[in-house]
């Protein structure tokens, strides 16, 4: 199985400007989304599901969102969890207020509302840059989650705000186990991600790139970049809306907003950071990473405590964690500030030109 | 003043005064007229008036600071001048803001380099077309109908001037990782995706070497003649000046001391003296 685009020719414009250029990256997608929605729901257990497989698929679709603004159109941003909240908190009101509207509708209306909110907050951003809106946005984050505790017709009166979303009613079948749900997700996250690409490799994500890389530069080519950035900040903001409802509906089935705290805005925007910023697969590989690592260490430290018979106490695993993270962020940040997905493109090119080093 | 050997001599065939003399110039289609322009306490422009003639190459010199890319910046709408009044095509120019330039056609380059660092060479160029494309981004998401259709047509475009630059062989190539040279053959090459009518130069021969000075060159020759594209060029290289443009304006302390064919304004004194006295 060689990796080559040589022999490969393109005969025409519409050939080199496919989805991906290059057959082996066709094959390979193929096989990992048959791999995902067949292989994956005979072989995986609830246990897989619920706990790591929806989980993921949820996290990646919010760095996504984050990732069309922060890394494409270069606005930082540190409310993605509050949009989640909106996204979570409108969908369940629009299944609970609208008689007989549709589970996807649902889903829709709930990152359409994220997307009103997500434009307002993005306001200060035609003024603001850099740290300062990242202090903006900080108050997003604030703001909506002290509004979905302090109103409780959101919640529908409910105690401090908390929510059980409804049942899932997909064309007048219920999805009850794991399977059905992570299909459900899986096939929102898909077409989203397909919808992400699509827009960033044409006009649109040309112009969010020209705004993140020179602004003068851009509004002198004729890019306005008032609806530019507003619309960077309306599709993220759905994004990580949708994210956020799903995250309700299919993962916890109930939640609070304090769940969506600063703590989980920092943990979707070190997803980009480790997968890859501005890279769609980057907010794949980063989301899968950052949930992967702590199970990964709650299996191997205590392991390599026996090991090396050192004492081992339960509480040292997550200061190790924190450490670890610490330490990985660091790291992406100074030396490989595209992530993850920097590197896997890197080894693709020396794939590419095996063996022959140039 | 620098410049050893005649330029004429540098590219060659394509400059020989039969291109120079073929060429038809126009009328008066930019009118600057009595331009003030200050950033607190700092004069960059003093009541400068000129006008630019379709199809020529107009140059503005004049030493560092002098307010040459200021002047630029007036043309284009990022600085909104205190004092003057602009005539584009006849008529008055309300205030303008940048992006509004591009729609009236005018492009331009910067002095230092100011490329999409993130995108590839590709896609720097294809951004120069994107006032003249109309898909939304819920038809780009879909990469339906009419977002696919215009992605394809200009593409086409842009291949065009590709080939035109010469620069084929970089194409998907990240623009942070090319040479200064390139960088600044595909800053033109965007400039030109949008098709201009006029194309405003800010020094685009800086810091290259004689080769690269000469290709830069032809280019803008090529541009002039074969589109009848309205050039506006700042460059310090004398010898390059007054072998391709038509007019020169002069600047110096952003006043207007000269304006001119190449010749009178090489002998006039006010000109020699800035020159002379700015250590050039
Ligand atoms: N954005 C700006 N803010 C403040 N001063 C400026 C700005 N742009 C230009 N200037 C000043 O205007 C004067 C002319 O600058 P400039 O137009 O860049 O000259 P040139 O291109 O001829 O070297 C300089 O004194 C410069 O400091
Ligand atoms: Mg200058």
């Amino acid at each position: 199985m060689l990796y080559r685009e040589a022999g490969q020719f393109k005969t025409s414009y519409a050939a080199d400007q496919q989805l991906f250029p290059i057959r082996q990256d066709r094959i390979g997608v193929l096989v990992l989304l048959a791999v995902a929605f067949l292989g994956v729901p005979l072989l995986a257990s609830e246990y897989w599901f619920s706990a790591i497989l929806i989980p993921f698929l949820i996290f990646a679709l919010a760095a996504l969102g984050l990732n069309i603004l922060t890394g494409y159109a270069g606005q930082l941003s540190l409310g993605s969890a509050a949009f989640m909240a909106v996204g979570a908190y409108a969908a369940y009101n629009f299944q609970l207020r609208i008689e007989g509207l549709p589970l996807i509708a649902s889903f829709i209306c709930g990152g359409l509302t994220a997307a009103a909110v997500g434009i307002l907050f993005g306001l200060p951003s035609l003024r603001i840059k850099g740290f300062y809106l990242a202090v903006a946005t900080l108050a997003a984050q604030f703001f909506i989650v002290w509004c979905l505790t302090k109103f409780p017709w959101l919640s529908n009166n409910s105690s401090s705000g908390v929510i059980s979303t409804q049942k899932l009613m997909l064309f007048g079948h219920e999805l009850n186990t794991p399977v059905e749900k992570y299909l459900l997700v899986l096939g929102i996250v898909v077409v989203m991600a397909l919808a992400a690409k699509n827009m960033v490799r044409s006009t649109t994500g040309r112009a969010w790139m020209a705004v993140r890389d020179m602004d003068v530069a851009a509004s002198v080519i004729g890019i306005r970049l008032m609806p530019t950035k507003l619309l960077a900040f309306a599709v993220s903001s759905f994004y990580c809306g949708v994210a956020g409802a799903l995250y309700a509906f299919c993962y916890l089935g109930s939640v609070e907003p304090d769940g969506f705290s600063l703590e989980m805005s920092f943990k979707i925007l070190f997803m980009i950071i480790i997968g890859g910023v501005g890279s769609i697969m980057g907010s794949f590989l980063g989301a899968a990473f950052i949930l992967l690592l702590p199970i990964f260490l709650d299996v191997a430290l205590p392991f390599l405590a026996e090991l090396f018979g050192l004492p081992f106490a339960s509480a040292t695993v997550s200061h190790i964690q924190i450490l670890v993270f610490g330490a990985l962020i660091m790291f992406f940040l100074i030396v490989e500030p595209h992530g993850l997905a920097r590197l896997w493109q890197i080894a693709k090119e020396k794939l590419r030109l095996w063996p022959f080093p140039h | 003043m620098n410049h050893p050997e005649p330029i004429s001599a540098l590219y060659g065939q394509s400059s020989e005064p039969s291109t120079m003399s073929r060429k038809k110039i126009g009328e008066v289609i930019l009118d600057l007229q009595n331009i003030s322009l200050r950033f607190g306490g700092v004069k960059a422009l003093t009541d400068i008036s000129f006008n630019v003639r379709a199809h020529e190459i107009r140059a503005i010199i004049g030493p560092n600071g002098a307010g040459k890319s200021s002047m630029l910046n007036v043309i284009n709408g990022v600085y909104h001048p205190q004092d003057g009044k602009i005539f584009w095509h006849g008529e008055e120019r309300k205030r303008m803001e940048p992006h509004m330039a591009a729609q009236q056609n005018i492009a331009r380059t910067f002095q230092n380099i100011a490329l999409f660092k993130g995108m590839s060479v590709l896609d720097n160029i294809m951004t120069g077309r994107i006032t003249k494309m109309k898909a939304n981004f819920l038809e780009h998401a879909l990469w339906f109908g009419r977002a696919r259709r215009e992605e394809l047509e200009h593409r086409q475009k842009v291949e065009e001037v590709i080939d035109f630059l010469e620069i084929q062989h970089i194409r998907k190539t990240p623009v942070g990782r090319l040479p200064y040279g390139l960088q600044k053959r595909v800053e033109l090459g965007r400039a030109l995706a949008a098709e201009p009518s006029m194309l405003l130069l800010d020094e685009p021969m800086a810091g290259m070497n004689v080769e690269e000075k000469q290709d830069m060159c032809r280019f803008i020759l090529d541009v002039n003649d074969q589109f009848g594209t309205t050039i506006v060029l700042i460059e310090h290289d004398m010898g390059v000046v007054m072998d391709i443009s038509d007019r020169v304006v002069v600047l110096d302390y952003g006043k207007k001391i000269g304006d001119g064919e190449p010749e009178e304004v090489k002998n006039n004194e006010d000109v020699i003296r800035a020159y002379l006295g700015a250590g050039h």
